[in-house]
């Protein structure tokens, strides 16, 4: 008599003949049809394909009513090797979120972000991504971020040492953006640094610098932690981000919260979720508040604001669409608009923070000695050499310049340029480079951050761009503008309600 | 495509007696720099021939079919010091540079753990982070300063020592008539370059110079993992460990190489690097160079107190004006040269003086012919990390103790190696499926306490290295089906270098600069007008870079020129 096969491996066996229904023919699935068709209670069918899709496994179709079949990750034994598989030191890092990425990421675009695989676009192209961010909400994994968390009795003194700003200042429950240089005033890095307690603080970079931290802290009472791979981070963007937000967490008092501040709540409506770290804070210049989480809860907070922004048109976004919104709000990328000193293999590649656009995160009347402050004291008297500055090229001169290859101007739909081109007096020689540009559907502009010789860099000053016009190149007359290009005023109102922009 | 070495070797080959006569320059030596030489020399449209004394052209880049199907890169196995000067001048590219980058190293730890740097910098991050994440970071700036080292050997390369000397001398004294030496706009400008470095730099530099690599590294990283794995480059082909002093310097001159631009990358020759010799001596051809193998050179001929040409083994003259030498010191100083022969009685100085050079060989060539490809404990299945370099150095101490076997006279038992595998780079290499593996192995002294380097001592060494290659890619031993072994003695008697140093004479700052490879011979003059040195133990020192050889022939040209000029005529030169 055949045995009857034992209560676990009749579980496996169902969930295998689930697996083997999701092929890219047959992609899609609703649980009842599913459940019938293999002749298991709904609830049994729940369960196993929740646990195929924790394991990542399976996803979900875009609108969550269905499961959906995922390409196999590699050394799923699909075919001979060509290379990688089984190498685990060269696979991406995944973040904590990456399961519930993965299965949403429809164009399979993805990008390095410091070692982890990170959704360029969800869908083919960025542009509802985009959209999103602006009018309703966006939801950004940006668990790439190097975070330190700095705790001592000295932890403020180290701070006030290493920053520019002025941490003697610094309170807990707030966030102080900040650049931090080398001696040379020089700039290394910017970022944000949280208070979490009187002698805790978080710095998130998009560089490692733990080594500079402690070097900086030796002989202090401090110690430097490298969390980065124990929080994750999602920032969650737009106008609508507070009432998702409210929605999907309990115990932030988001009416209260300001600009910059800073709370702690639980992920979820009841109590008893898991802890999670309010900012409001954003790389979209718009209304926003990220998230920090233990890697652990991670998917819960995800599942806790997608759930929430169902209702507010919440998309997540990727990086494309990030990069789109931070050039709106003006904001330089490391690397992109400015250099490291810590990679600038010559001099010339340096900045200080004043050229960089940063001016305002240096505090020369604060108390303590920081480093690089005899050299940005320097500069203070004779002015910095460069600006960066927003440029702006308009409708009209677009249309001039298509219009010479006889057609409409072709620059939407491309997502922000980060090649650097070279920037002209009106008709003259290079006064600069621009590093990032792209067209805004929002603004209806050309827009781009450029650095400049100090003496080009008024407000109103005109330049000249280089612009693709088809498969030439032409010089695209730009005035230098206020940032951010783009600033509502629900990005620092206090109690922000849907539907206010600025 | 496999480079045919019997297209450019023997030309008239076995008849050396046909080809005696008279030509404008004779180079002595078929390796890369004497070619090289050869070819610059008949770019400029003087008659060259090149005289080798073995079968084949290469010297220390022969490359060879050792088992059928199987071909090895006998001896040197990478390429990055090649002056990119060379390959286009010389226009190598279309003479057969093929160059395959090598894009990562992993170095094999103990436990089955690793650490792998790659292309990359984010990922390389990642994974020196898994060992320490301050050594990480630093890695960061130690690649940037050493970038900016290896560019100021770049402009210190790019002219003749004695002229960069004079320079200095020149902005130092800050009075030109005191020298006795005209400087060119371009060496003025390197010496400037090279006085007004940043203090940081100058700092750096003399570091280099004189410092053990394990200190100078030190510097910068805490992790001995990383520090064994970067101090690999401190001691190839040099009888010096990481905690030796001086040994800074050999990492340095690993750093100055380039592909491209980009420093420190190092690439795979297509064919194995006798393929690049045969590139050169189709550049040389093409210009109408003459290669004659199996004709040694036994002396250089004097009249009047200049060359006039040499005299082979066999007894024939060949007669030129111009004689130039990329043969090792002991042989281009000490035994080519008649004492008697050198203006000024300055030759006997140089004799004793070629026979102190320090040249003892300390590597070893392991070249393995194998059924499949090994698979690393730490990372067993195919992938990119056996396309670039892997290194058995798991520690300092381990690489420190390889060296105090060599010290006392023995092989290194558990042996530092230095391995690539050319059949992943090329397919052409061995049979498909099948693979060559070349290892580079330290330390095998050229003399062993304990008797000559008989067959016996020959395969223990082998056995040693198989060993060691088996504990980090189990079963290893059961896949190989050829081996060749090769000590110091043997890359002797192959290659022609005196002792088996790789470099034709350990790069320390005792032979280096005003002092490679003697004092009154520093700068490919010696002092026998019209004898010129143009190899490995001169400026640059020893790797696959033809830089010694292009600035000792320009150096010959200009002399020319000079005379030419001196003699009221521009007729002799083109
Ligand atoms: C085991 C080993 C591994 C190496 N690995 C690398 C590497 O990976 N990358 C790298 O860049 N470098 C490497 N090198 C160093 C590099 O190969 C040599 O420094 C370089 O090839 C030397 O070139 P050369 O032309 O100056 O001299 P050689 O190649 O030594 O050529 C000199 C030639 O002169 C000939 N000769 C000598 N005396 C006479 C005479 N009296 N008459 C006629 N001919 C004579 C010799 O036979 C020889 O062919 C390695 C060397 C060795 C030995």
């Amino acid at each position: 008599m055949r045995r009857r096969a034992p209560q676990g491996t009749q579980a496996v066996q169902r969930a295998l003949a689930l697996l083997r229904s999701f092929t890219p023919e047959t992609p899609e699935h609703r649980l009842s049809k599913l459940a019938a068709a293999h002749g298991l209670h709904p609830s049994t069918a729940h369960r196993l394909l929740g646990v195929l899709e924790a394991e990542g496994l399976i996803g979900r179709s875009p609108d969550s009513q269905a499961y959906r079949w995922l390409p196999r990750p590699a050394g799923a034994g699909a075919g001979p090797s060509i290379h990688h598989n089984g190498l685990r030191p060269l696979e991406p890092l995944r973040t904590p979120f990456h399961r519930r990425t993965a299965a949403l990421c429809e164009s399979n675009a993805w990008r390095d972000w410091s070692g982890y695989a990170c959704v360029e676009t969800y869908e083919p192209t960025p542009e509802r991504e985009y959209w999103a961010v602006r009018n309703a909400a966006g939801l950004i994994d940006v668990s790439p971020l190097f975070k330190y968390e700095i705790t001592g009795a000295d932890a403020e003194r180290l701070l006030d040492r290493l920053m520019t700003r002025d941490f003697s200042k610094s309170r807990t429950g707030r966030v102080m953006y900040t650049s931090w240089c080398n001696e040379e005033g020089h700039l290394l890095q910017d970022g944000n640094v949280q208070r979490l307690a009187g002698e805790r603080f978080l710095v998130s970079a998009a560089e490692p610098c733990l080594r500079w931290f402690e070097d900086c802290g030796w002989s202090m009472d401090v110690e430097v932690r490298d969390v980065s791979e124990e929080v994750g981070v999602l920032a969650l963007q737009g106008p609508r981000s507070r009432a998702v937000a409210e929605a999907a967490t309990t115990g932030v008092d988001f009416g209260a919260m300001r600009y910059f501040d800073l709370a702690t709540g639980e992920v979820g409506s009841g109590t008893g979720g898991a802890p999670v770290t309010v900012s409001r804070t954003g790389y979209t210049g718009d209304l926003g508040y990220e998230f920090w989480v233990a890697a652990e809860h991670a998917e819960a907070l995800w599942d806790a604001l997608v759930e929430a922004g169902q209702d507010h048109g919440l998309l997540p976004a990727g990086l494309l669409a990030l990069d789109m919104v931070r050039v709106e709000a003006g904001l330089v990328l490391i690397d992109v608009d400015y250099v490291s000193a810590s990679h600038a293999e010559i001099e010339v590649l340096k900045v200080t923070p004043a050229e960089a656009g940063l001016a305002f995160t240096v505090k020369l009347d604060k108390q303590a000695d920081f480093v690089g402050r005899r050299a940005l004291e320097l500069e203070r008297d004779r002015g910095p050499a460069w600006a960066m500055v927003g440029l702006e090229v308009d409708w009209f001169e677009l249309e001039r310049l298509w219009s010479e290859i006889d057609l409409r101007p072709q620059v939407v739909g491309q997502p922000a340029s980060r090649e650097p081109t070279p920037v002209f007096a009106p008709g003259g020689w290079q006064v600069g480079q621009c590093t990032t540009r792209f067209f805004s559907p929002l603004l209806k502009k050309y827009i781009g951050l450029a650095t400049v010789h100090a003496d080009a860099a008024a407000l109103g000053t005109e330049l000249d761009v280089e612009v693709a016009v088809g498969y030439g190149r032409r010089r695209a007359r730009a005035q230098v503008v206020r940032r951010p290009f783009f600033n509502p005023l629900r990005k620092t109102m206090v109690d922000p309600m849907p539907g206010v922009d600025g | 495509m496999t480079v045919e070495l019997t297209e450019v070797a023997g030309t008239g080959s076995g008849t050396p007696s046909r080809g005696s006569g008279r030509f404008d320059a004779i180079v002595v030596g078929a390796g890369h720099n004497g070619l090289v030489a050869a070819a610059y020399l008949a770019r400029a449209g003087l008659d060259v021939v090149v005289l080798e004394s073995s079968p084949e052209i290469g010297g220390a880049t022969r490359s060879e079919e050792a088992f059928p199907g199987f071909r090895f890169s006998v001896f040197s196995y990478l390429v990055s010091l090649l002056r990119p000067e060379v390959i286009h001048e010389l226009d190598l590219v279309r003479h057969g540079l093929f160059l395959v980058p090598t894009a990562s190293t992993l170095n094999p730890l103990p436990g089955g753990d690793c650490l792998f740097r790659e292309a990359d910098p984010q990922r390389t991050y990642r994974h020196v982070a898994r060992h320490s994440r301050r050594d990480a970071e630093a890695l960061f700036e130690y690649k940037l300063e050493m970038r900016r080292m290896g560019h100021l050997m770049y402009r210190l390369q790019r002219a003749a020592p004695d002229e960069l000397a004079a320079a200095i001398g020149d902005r130092v004294a800050e009075s030109a008539e005191r020298l006795d030496v005209e400087v060119s706009a371009e060496v003025a400008d390197i010496a400037r370059y090279f006085l007004d470095l940043p203090a940081a730099q100058l700092r750096s530099f003399v570091q280099m110079l004189t410092m053990s690599s394990a200190d100078f590294l030190g510097q910068w990283f805490e992790s001995d993992v990383l520090k064994a794995a970067l101090s690999s480059s401190s001691i190839i082909g040099s009888m010096l460990s990481p905690r030796t002093p001086g040994s800074a310097y050999v990492l340095l001159h690993h750093y100055m190489g380039e592909i491209d631009g980009i420093y420190r990358e190092w690439g795979f020759q297509k064919g194995g690097t006798g393929a690049v010799a045969a590139t050169i001596a189709r550049a040389a051809q093409s210009h109408g160079a003459e290669i004659r193998t199996q004709s040694p050179v036994a002396r250089v001929l004097a009249r009047d107190g200049r060359a006039a040409g040499v005299v082979l083994a066999n007894g024939d003259e060949v007669r030129a004006g111009v004689v130039m030498s990329s043969a090792a010191p002991q042989i281009s100083l000490g035994r080519l040269l008649d004492p008697e022969d050198v203006p000024g009685g300055a030759g006997a100085g140089l004799v004793e003086r070629a026979a102190r050079w320090q040249s003892g060989g300390c590597a070893g060539k392991v070249n393995l012919a194998i059924s499949g490809l090994p698979r690393f404990e730490c990372m067993p299945e195919p992938g990119p990390h056996l396309s670039g370099g892997i290194t058995i150095a798991p520690g300092l101490d381990y690489v420190d103790r390889a060296y105090d076997d060599a010290k006392y006279g023995g092989f290194s038992e558990r042996p530092f190696i230095d391995m690539i595998i050319p059949s992943v780079l090329d397919p052409d290499m061995a049979p498909p499926g099948k693979h060559v593996l070349s290892c580079f192995v330290q330390y095998a002294p050229y003399e062993l306490a304990a008797g000559p380097w008989d067959d016996a001592r020959r395969e223990a060494f082998g056995d040693a290295v198989v060993r060691v290659l088996a504990e980090y890619a189990p079963g290893i031993e059961d896949q190989i089906l050829h081996r060749q072994v090769l000590v110091p003695p043997d890359i002797e008697a192959i290659a022609g270098i005196p002792g088996g140093n790789i470099f034709h004479g350990e790069l320390r700052l005792s032979q280096l600069f005003l002092l490679r490879p003697d004092p009154a011979a520093a700068a490919f003059r010696t002092p026998l007008p019209g004898y010129y040195l143009c190899g490995s133990s001169t400026q640059f020192g020893g790797g696959i870079s033809g830089g010694p050889a292009r600035l000792a022939a320009l150096r010959a040209l200009d002399d020319l020129r000079t005379a030419a000029t001196a003699a009221g005529g521009a007729a002799e030169m083109p």
